[in-house]
């Protein structure tokens, strides 16, 4: 073990694991390079918000939370090189207010650059611009051989596809440098659609399409006739004139807010009848029609509840987050809605969204989770229950050559992951070939044998 | 930089540089964050200074403030007024964040060791402070800052040399505060418990007891703004070095603290 770290216990953003961690805490760029080359095995580990056990490993766990710094930018082009622990959250209070937006963005903005390049993130914006991958023109890496290699798609170009949604097996990440875009504004001109059924709601996913953003959430336990009933939300960045005169500009929020779930809930907290509940009171409060809010609401609507999470009692939740392709996705998300309401212990949390073509082919992430088709997060809390209806889940997107989220999963089997992710075999060989002992390794990458 | 259909913009005042001594610790770093963005020039004096390149970018490139580097090793006594004339100004405020844990078992046995951990927490930032404490005080204006700790408030065994010299430097603030009180030159004393930082590192602090760099460096600021003389971080620490300084030296001696 190294002298540079602490033993701390550490789980995922889902709290379903947890593990007693040697805990590497680096400063600078020489402390990440010279803390890690001691360990027999690590993985690095940005905000914690992945949900599952992707970013633990017991040997040690190199946190790159104080590598942030702001190494480079282009006021010409909104090229930014940072160090990959720079928050989101800290992008946006800096660059939101000079008129610049990242790319892509998940629904949380308390994740780490690094992280969104190794789980290669996806937003709302998906179905225009693709995930976060797409835009980024380079990164350095720390390769398991101790050597760091600039990689882009000119330069390390096995190894770029590689890390890109790599879930950190690559190596650690030390900087990234995106392409941000510029806003005029930081509102979000929002419409609101409710859709009755799923046939409306995937109608209105293609009436989307020239929408720069959209989402939809879904009621899971809706049965019959209403199955897929929804609340669609459409968004573009409002132009200036699209803003009255005089509107004071949203109040940044950097911090994660103070208004948290102290406590764990206690388990029966979040049931089958409580969330239904909650549901059918979601669903008929959405006011379609159009509104001018702050990108913050539109963007990081739970962000606004710190640790959100606790909800779920001591034993954590899990999110099931597949993707089922375009041909045939009705009939795949019809069957997975009605194993989800025939269990009967979904989320109040359960979005759709479209996604669109990736990109030319091969040059995309190997291990990225996008596809064409639509994606269906949903949460339960951590049972017996859960996991079995999760299994049958898997078969119907096994089935349709679909896929599950690697940041999000907590509990596939290897043989879903080999089923499902057909470059298994090519990542494989870019990791030894840069890190021939395979020392970057995680609970997620022995779980599901990487 | 910003427009204000984009950003609150708040009124622009302008701010006297500060000055960290000890920028390259992690608490020196993350008191840049906070200065920085308050909008203040920054000065920030380490030994190789060239290490702070990456830091003098970050800073520029998130607030837009002036980010002056200065070659320092304090234990240089001879070098301090030729350090201070060479900032080209005396800055408003003041931070020493200079220190040295040592390691006790090694520096009992060390006259060396003793002499560098005693110099480093006590002797050389009293010097320099005392000598930039007398600028301040010949303008009528300034804010001095320095960072001691609660192992300072009772000699323990684990860390003792490390403790009496900050009960030095804790003594010699509070002198300090004393004399320039009534001369316009605010000084501060900040007792830190338990900090996340370079100096703890491999240690297992309890969580509650822990601050993180970020946390000491936010409520610095706060307590300068607020005009405060003694600031524990966290504030439970002012309560506990309360009672550790009560427990009669016949019953203390004997414990494991
Ligand atoms: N961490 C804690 O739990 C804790 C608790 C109470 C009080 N404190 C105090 O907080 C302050 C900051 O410490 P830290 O925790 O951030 O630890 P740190 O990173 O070890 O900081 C100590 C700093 O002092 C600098 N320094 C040492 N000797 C020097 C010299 N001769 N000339 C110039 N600079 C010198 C070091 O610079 P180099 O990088 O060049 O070595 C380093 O940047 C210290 O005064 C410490 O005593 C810390």
């Amino acid at each position: 073990m190294s002298e540079s770290g602490a033993s701390v216990r550490l789980s995922g953003w889902g709290r379903s694991r947890m593990a007693l961690c040697h805990l590497l805490r680096p400063v600078t760029r020489d402390d990440a390079v010279n803390d890690g080359s001691a360990t027999s095995s690590l993985i690095a580990r940005g905000n914690g918000r992945s949900y599952g056990d992707a970013s633990l490993n017991t040997a040690a766990t190199l946190s790159t939370l104080r590598l942030d710094r702001l190494l480079a930018f282009d006021p010409a082009d909104g090229l930014l090189t940072a160090e990959a622990g720079l928050l989101l959250s800290d992008l946006l209070a800096l660059f939101v207010p000079r008129g610049w937006f990242p790319p892509v963005t998940p629904g949380t903005r308390f994740v780490t650059l690094g992280g969104m390049l190794a789980t290669d993130a996806h937003g709302k914006n998906h179905h225009v611009d693709g995930s976060f991958g797409e835009h980024v023109r380079q990164f350095d890496l720390l390769c398991g051989d101790g050597v760091v290699r600039r990689c882009s798609r000119t330069q390390n170009v096995d190894l770029f596809r590689a890390t890109i949604g790599g879930m950190g097996l690559t190596g650690t990440v030390l900087t990234v440098t995106l392409a941000l875009r510029r806003i005029e504004t930081p509102w979000i001109l929002q419409e609101t659609v409710r859709c009755r059924d799923l046939d409306e709601t995937l109608a209105a996913f293609e009436a989307a399409r020239s929408s720069p953003y959209s989402v939809a959430w879904i009621d899971c336990l809706a049965k019959g006739g209403g199955r897929g009933r929804a609340l669609m939300y459409r968004g573009e960045h409002a132009p200036a004139a699209a803003v009255p005169t005089g509107t004071r500009a949203p109040r940044l929020v950097a911090e994660p807010p103070r208004l948290r779930v102290p406590v764990d809930f206690p388990g029966w907290f979040l049931n089958g009848r409580t969330v239904q509940a909650f549901n059918a009171l979601y669903y008929h409060h959405g006011r379609p029609g159009s509104a001018l809010i702050d990108y913050q609401r539109f963007f990081y609507p739970l962000d606004a509840i710190g640790d959100w999470n606790r909800f779920y009692g001591r034993r954590g939740f899990m999110q099931y987050q597949c993707v089922v392709p375009t041909a045939g996705g009705r009939g795949s998300l019809l069957r997975l809605l009605d194993l989800i309401a025939a269990g009967g212990s979904g989320s109040f949390l359960a979005v759709l969204k479209q996604f669109g073509a990736c990109g030319p082919p091969g040059q995309g992430g190997l291990l990225s989770f996008p596809m064409a088709g639509y994606t269906l997060a949903v949460d339960f809390p951590t049972s017996a229950a859960a996991l079995s209806l999760m299994r049958e889940m898997d078969h119907v997107v096994a089935d349709c050559g679909g896929r599950l989220y690697l940041a999000k999963d907590a509990r596939m089997d290897p043989a879903m992951m080999s089923a499902t992710y057909p470059d298994l075999d090519l990542f494989r060989g870019i990791c030894r070939a840069v890190d021939p002992r395979r020392r970057y390794r995680s609970l997620l990458s022995e779980r599901v044998a990487l | 930089m910003t427009d204000p259909t984009l950003a609150q913009t708040g009124l622009v005042v302008r701010r006297e540089p500060v000055l960290i001594i000890g920028a390259l610790s992690d608490i020196g770093r993350a008191l840049a964050r906070v200065y920085g963005r308050e909008g203040y020039p920054l000065l920030l004096a380490a030994r190789r200074v060239e290490r702070l390149t990456s830091d003098i970018q970050d800073l520029t490139l998130r607030f837009g403030v002036p980010v002056g580097a200065v070659e320092l090793d304090i234990l240089d006594l001879a070098g301090q007024g030729a350090f201070l004339d060479a900032l080209g100004c005396l800055p408003g405020t003041v931070i020493c964040v200079v220190g040295l844990l040592g390691c006790q078992p090694e520096a009992e046995k060390s006259w060396i060791q003793t002499d560098l951990i005693l110099r480093t927490n006590y002797v050389a930032p009293a010097c320099l402070l005392g000598e930039i404490a007398n600028r301040m005080q010949a303008r009528g204006s300034g804010c001095v800052i320095g960072i001691s700790s609660v192992a300072g408030d009772r000699g323990r065994a684990s860390n003792y040399l490390y403790g009496s010299a900050k009960a030095g430097f804790t003594a010699f603030l509070s002198g300090l505060r004393n004399r320039l009180s009534r001369h316009g030159v605010k000084v501060m004393t900040i007792k830190p418990g338990f900090i996340d930082t370079r100096m703890t590192r491999g240690m297992t602090l309890p969580p509650f007891l822990t601050a993180q760099p970020a946390e000491v460096a936010e409520a610095i600021w706060k307590a300068q703004a607020h005009g405060r003389d003694v600031v524990y971080l966290r504030p439970v620490w002012r309560l506990i070095m309360l009672i550790i300084r009560l427990i009669p030296e016949v019953l203390f001696k004997k414990l494991e603290i």
